[in-house]
């Protein structure tokens, strides 16, 4: 076993945590990973052109700028944010909760693209929470960021842990493929079927931490004695 | 009929136009860096084509393109545009105006893609599918996006240029995190390419007493989500991690049910997936795009559920896989 390579993972731990810019601390990885291995420069710039070639499909996403983009210019974060302060009684947990429910369950039916950060949580779902988060509080700029993150990874937790429980998706299929490779049959149908527990307790755990972020959120505000004199007001 | 390099060719031609709008106000660095980044997009297939039959000077020149961009991006400043308050007041008056219609091309994206993809099967030419059905999702994500574009600009009345400039402000918002996406998953090529995975199922599997079937589980379970930190994404971690330790230890010797530790298996590496800024498109690239002031906020609004579900992941292998 040659372990030189391994300081390519070195190189990515060291430039994340000094906080460089990633893109070139990812590229100079991966060069001091094949160097160490003894690879010759012009396999390296092959192996590197041909992966960021068939790695292409990551990009794809910058096609919903355009229309974003036009939309947001003509207020549709705007409107977004107008239209949930019309819901009385929806609070950024049950608003956050309900997406998680619906992200999950669209994922579970392979439908995992039609939401995602550019598509649905910057536009709609990132200034809905704002806003039905500031239906009772005073929302202060770490308090409003915090919310925003809490969006965006919301997303990511439905999406994950819905996926796998698709039959035709990737992850299933590559489990199956690896131990039928090793001689082991399997049924993508069980495959699919054990990953229902682990989104089960996904939901329990995020709907959980969202309400519990929610507490924190309100908690924060009543305690600040300007937050009470703006209720006062009311 | 309809082929994904198609709707690559879109996106390569979106970004070509992004660059010529930063050359025209003299942003020669953004310019330079969106011109390399269109080129995987416009001879993507060539590239991959060529070196498949041994001609490999196209891959070595994307290879030192790559190098370029990082080189590009490392030099690039991040910016963010102030918003001007008549903006922000005429982005007011035009959502009072247009009401909910402007959710219409936003929520078109998602159920255009669903219809076109339930519908791929039975679009035909003749005998020929207009839609390659191998890849119908990401075709029907692309055509999904220009049929709401056209959606969006018969609401708002606003001229095709407009969506085009916008388009271009949110991708130099973005500048490299747009990018980071598919760096990252080149270094995971790399690193499998030159035995990254190997040395450290090698490492892991020295390390645990194998008689300890509960030991050899923990070592599993961790070593899922530590690679999948490395690399990002767990559909990388999960055959090394696999090979070295799950099926010599828990499969062959301590007779674990492969379904049940290849489904959770897989799901304790995406517990680590929420943890790692390697996994930039789910956590970095929305922290820019949400405008968060620090890049790793996403991480910091989710590691406890990551690490809550990874304890529980752990106790539903235990009680399931050796049943």
């Amino acid at each position: 076993m040659n372990a030189l390579p391994l300081l390519g993972v070195a190189v990515v731990v060291a430039g994340f945590a000094l906080r460089r810019n990633p893109v070139l601390v990812v590229i100079i990885a991966g060069i001091v990973s094949g160097v160490a291995s003894g690879m010759g420069a012009g396999d390296l710039l092959a192996l590197l052109g041909t992966s960021f070639a068939s790695n292409r499909v990551l990009l794809l996403f910058t096609l919903t700028l355009p229309v974003i983009g036009l939309l947001e210019r003509h207020g549709l974060r705007e409107r977004a944010q107008a239209w949930i302060a019309g819901f009385r009684r929806l609070s950024l947990a049950r608003l956050l909760i309900s997406y998680l429910a619906l992200r999950q369950l669209f994922s579970m039916f392979g439908l995992i693209d039609i939401a995602g950060h550019a598509q649905t949580v910057r536009p709609l779902i990132a200034p809905m929470s704002e806003s039905a988060a500031e239906r009772d509080v005073v929302l202060d700029e770490p308090a409003r960021m915090r919310v925003r993150a809490l969006a965006a990874a919301t997303d990511n937790v439905g999406r994950f842990f819905g996926e796998d429980v698709f039959l035709a998706f990737g992850a299933v299929l590559l489990i199956q493929r690896f131990f039928e490779s090793q001689g082991i049959h399997l049924e993508p149908f069980a495959i699919a079927l054990w990953a229902l527990p682990t989104a089960i307790a996904a939901f329990v755990i995020h709907a959980l931490r969202i309400v519990w972020v929610q507490r924190e959120i309100e908690h924060a505000k009543r305690d600040e004695p300007a937050a009470e004199a703006s209720d006062a007001a009311r | 009929m309809l082929r994904v390099e198609h709707i690559y060719w879109l996106v390569g031609a979106f970004l070509l136009v992004a660059a010529a709008m930063d050359a025209r106000v003299k942003r020669w660095s953004a310019a330079a860096f969106w011109t390399v980044a269109a080129m995987p997009f416009l001879f993507g297939e060539a590239i991959l084509g060529a070196a498949q039959t041994g001609v490999r000077w196209p891959a070595q020149a994307m290879g030192i393109g790559l190098i370029a961009l990082a080189v590009l991006a490392a030099r690039g400043k991040v910016r963010t545009s102030e918003d001007a308050p008549d903006a922000q007041s005429r982005r007011r008056a035009s959502a009072e105006r247009l009401g909910n219609r402007l959710f219409v091309p936003a929520l078109a994206i998602p159920l255009v893609t669903v219809v076109l993809v339930l519908g791929a099967g039975y679009m035909r030419w003749h005998s020929t599918p207009l839609i390659d059905p191998s890849q119908a999702t990401l075709i029907s994500l692309g055509l999904a996006c220009v049929i709401s574009l056209l959606i969006g600009l018969r609401i708002t009345r606003a001229p095709f240029g407009e969506s085009l400039a916008e388009g271009r402000r949110l991708l130099d918002a973005l500048g490299w995190a747009a990018l980071l996406p598919m760096v990252l998953a080149t270094l995971g090529s790399v690193f499998a390419a030159t035995g990254v995975g190997d040395a450290i199922a090698a490492i892991v599997g020295a390390t645990i007493p194998s008689d300890n079937r509960i030991a050899c589980l923990a070592a599993f379970a961790l070593g899922m989500v530590v690679f999948t930190m490395i690399m990002g994404n767990a559909f990388a971690a999960f055959p090394v991690m696999m090979a070295g330790v799950g099926l010599p230890l828990l499969v062959l010797r301590h007779h674990a049910s492969p379904a049940v530790l290849g489904s959770i298996g897989m799901l304790t590496g995406y517990c680590g997936t929420l943890l790692t800024p390697m996994a930039a498109n789910f956590n970095i690239v929305p922290a820019v795009l949400l405008e968060l002031p620090d890049q790793y906020g996403v991480i910091r609004a989710q590691w406890p559920t990551a690490l809550i579900l990874l304890a529980a992941n752990f106790v539903l292998m235990w009680m399931l896989v050796f049943r």
